[in-house]
């Protein structure tokens, strides 16, 4: 559906990230990389390969498992004049630096009156799909949107990955930018030339006119196969890649609805206090007299991820799961 | 050394061996899913050290709790079924590698956060003390979990308090791909200890006699009322920290160099040098523990998932 207008070239998921961190780093000096296992090994999921070779120690630092000083020296050299991109190995480990992001990251401009400014983009990644068990699994994106002074960006494509990390790692504000670890392997065209994206735009990834299915991150793959079934029946569903929670774009959302009237969201994480539960509000807030079903939440399950294989799946929205939402918004 | 008790300990050093060859195995034919840290080259700290606890002693565990879970008593079938997800798990397939907890033998639990087992160390310690029932506490933790914050927190708690925790850091020189030397600024890891006024000492991870030693002392002084102690065993995995590390942050000669120091080859070595034990005897022995480790894997591999059900089950009492 997009237009490219220069050449394009098949990359994965992990190849876009780390050609969106070589390039900002090769045009910016004053970005540099501060993690665990980002060095010789490459990350954990192999996003920061090859980078110490071309940049070297000082510009990719290894650092201890410190989550909480991490994140705190990475505020302090972005308040003094550096553009850190820290990364948290999983999602999961958040809590171990959560005061720092918080209380510290999160507000210190604010609290400052505006005389600070803080350019730290904080990667990490979350998700179910290889079986890790409760600590290696959790979608907690919605715990971020809670903070004010935040942005929040989940990509689910490569060509969206690359664009959106350049953004952050060029925005003055701090950005928790969520990969998914199931995303890494897949592929997608991407431009040949330099783009950017811009943050807070949500982007349609399939034209429809019967159900607006809101997702972002990895449910967006999901979504698009629940479609492409779907219209094997005659329902044409139009789906929403969020791709930043924080901006939210809440006007591609209306728009959608004054088309179709009808809207499921679908989502990884915990239902409970979930990113639905935000969006829903808002549409109900914004677009209320548009609506002629009630919106349909498909979501994880309220538990800790379970190990075992078919737990796992049973705690996440499936395809089938996401037809018979959209099956019952049309009811 | 009485010829029962090193039956024991050697079995026990065997049974891990092959469990983790085993578990290696099932996740290269992808039968085992997910992630497993595996223990193998480390028996001989956590043989060594629960070998002289009590059965009602706790201990706390790592992302790499395989081994510590066998030395607790952990019933192989059940343990292997766990990591499989499989409904007959110690954890009902709930937990997997990263969580395997057995309460009733005294095993708080696996950990997927690093360090992340510290705190829940330190409280047993307190529960112990509160409730005047003189058991000890070992703490299970790597080299990279000195410096996560918590560490810090949990020895000065322990400390003020004389807490009977012994806090036992298995050195294996790395964490993940970081070493110790690129991640640590102190180079004597017992030096951590000075900080809180803690006794430490440094002891040799690959000879289990020495484990069992300087544990038993510790554990003494810590059932005496004496408090805390901080125990660095130098040790080396010899597997890559989990399925996907290309080990290229260590050399094949430093690999073989610790292989040389095996455990289980250099306890057996002394055995039969102590006339404890004949070759035919150890051989005997390696043929027995591989005949349960496949009765576990059978067990493991033909056991029922969880029912669905299950997803909601456990949450709240
Ligand atoms: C808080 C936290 N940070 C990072 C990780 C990822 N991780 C898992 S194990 C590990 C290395 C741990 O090293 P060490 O404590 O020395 O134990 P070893 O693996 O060597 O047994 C890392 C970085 C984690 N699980 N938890
Ligand atoms: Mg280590």
């Amino acid at each position: 559906m997009r237009i490219y207008m220069s050449k394009t070239k098949e990359i994965t998921y992990r190849q876009a990230l780390n050609e969106a961190l070589f390039e900002e780093m090769k045009r910016d000096e004053k970005v540099f990389l501060m993690a665990e296992d980002i060095g010789p090994y490459g990350g954990a999921y192999g996003v920061t390969l090859g980078l110490l070779e071309k940049f070297g120690e000082e510009r990719v630092r290894d650092t201890a498992i410190s989550e909480a000083a991490i994140i705190g020296a990475g505020l302090g050299a972005a308040m003094t004049g550096m553009r850190p991109v820290v990364e948290i190995m999983y999602i999961d480990f958040i809590g171990i630096c959560m005061g720092q992001i918080n209380n510290q990251v999160a507000k210190i401009r604010y609290m400052f009156g505006g005389k600070t400014k803080v350019p730290l983009v904080i990667r990490t990644e979350g998700g179910t799909g290889r079986t890790l068990g409760a600590h290696h699994s959790q979608s907690l994106e919605s715990w971020f949107i809670h903070i004010p002074g935040i942005k929040v960006v989940m990509p689910a494509t490569p060509y969206d990955a690359k664009g959106l990390l350049k953004t952050s790692i060029r925005d003055d504000n701090p950005i928790l930018f969520i990969e998914h670890k199931m995303l890494y392997n897949t592929k997608g065209e991407v431009p040949e030339e330099e783009y950017l994206i811009p943050l807070g735009q949500a982007e349609v990834k399939r034209k429809g006119s019967d159900v607006t299915l809101i997702t972002y991150s990895r449910m967006l793959l999901y979504s698009l196969e629940a479609a492409d079934e779907l219209e094997k029946e005659g329902i044409s569903v139009e789906i929403i890649d969020l791709r930043s929670l924080i901006p939210l774009d809440v006007k591609t959302i209306i728009a959608s609805i004054k088309k179709t009237n009808r809207v499921v969201i679908v989502e990884e994480d915990c239902k409970t206090g979930g990113v639905g539960a935000e969006v829903g509000m808002q549409i109900m807030e914004n677009a209320f007299d548009y609506l002629d079903a009630p919106i349909k939440r498909v979501a994880g399950a309220d538990v800790p991820m379970p190990k075992s294989p078919i737990l796992e799946k049973l705690a996440i929205p499936d395809k089938e799961r996401i037809v018979k939402a959209v099956k019952e918004t049309l009811k | 050394m009485e010829k029962e008790e090193a039956i024991f300990l050697l079995k026990k050093m065997m049974q891990i061996r092959q469990f983790e060859d085993k578990i290696s195995e099932l996740l290269g034919k992808n039968i085992a899913q997910g992630g497993s840290h595996l223990y193998a080259g480390e028996e001989a700290v956590a043989v060594g050290a629960i070998s002289v606890l009590n059965p009602d002693d706790y201990i706390t565990s790592t992302h790499r709790g395989h081994g510590h879970a066998i030395a607790k008593g952990g019933k192989l079938p059940e343990l292997m079924a766990e990591i499989l997800g499989k409904a007959t798990g110690v954890c009902k397939g709930k937990g997997g590698s990263l969580h395997l907890a057995d309460l009733s033998q005294g095993n708080l639990g696996a950990n997927g956060i690093v360090g992340g087992s510290l705190g829940i160390a330190t409280g047993a310690g307190i529960s112990v003390k509160m409730r005047k029932t003189k058991q000890v506490v070992i703490s299970f933790f790597g080299d990279g979990a000195l410096n996560q914050g918590i560490f810090h927190e949990s020895l000065n708690m322990a400390a003020k308090w004389h807490l009977p925790v012994i806090y036992l850091c298995e050195n294996n020189l790395y964490a993940m791909s970081v070493s110790v030397k690129r991640a640590t600024a102190v180079e004597d890891l017992t030096r951590r200890a000075l900080a809180y006024d803690i006794p430490a000492e440094k002891v040799d991870g690959m000879d289990i006699l020495a484990v069992r030693k300087a544990v038993k002392k510790w554990v003494d002084f810590a059932r005496e009322g004496k408090g805390p102690s901080f125990l660095v065993c130098n040790t080396y995995r010899y597997y890559g920290h989990s399925r996907s590390d290309a080990r290229v942050y260590r050399t094949r000669e430093e690999e073989k160099s610790w292989r040389e120091k095996d455990p289980i080859i250099l306890f057996s070595k002394k055995l039969i040098e102590g006339n404890v034990l004949k070759e035919e005897e150890i051989k005997d022995l390696e043929k027995k523990v591989r005949e349960k480790i496949e009765a576990a894997t059978k067990f493991a591999m033909e056991s029922p998932l969880p029912e669905p059900e299950a997803l909601y089950e456990d949450l709240y009492v």
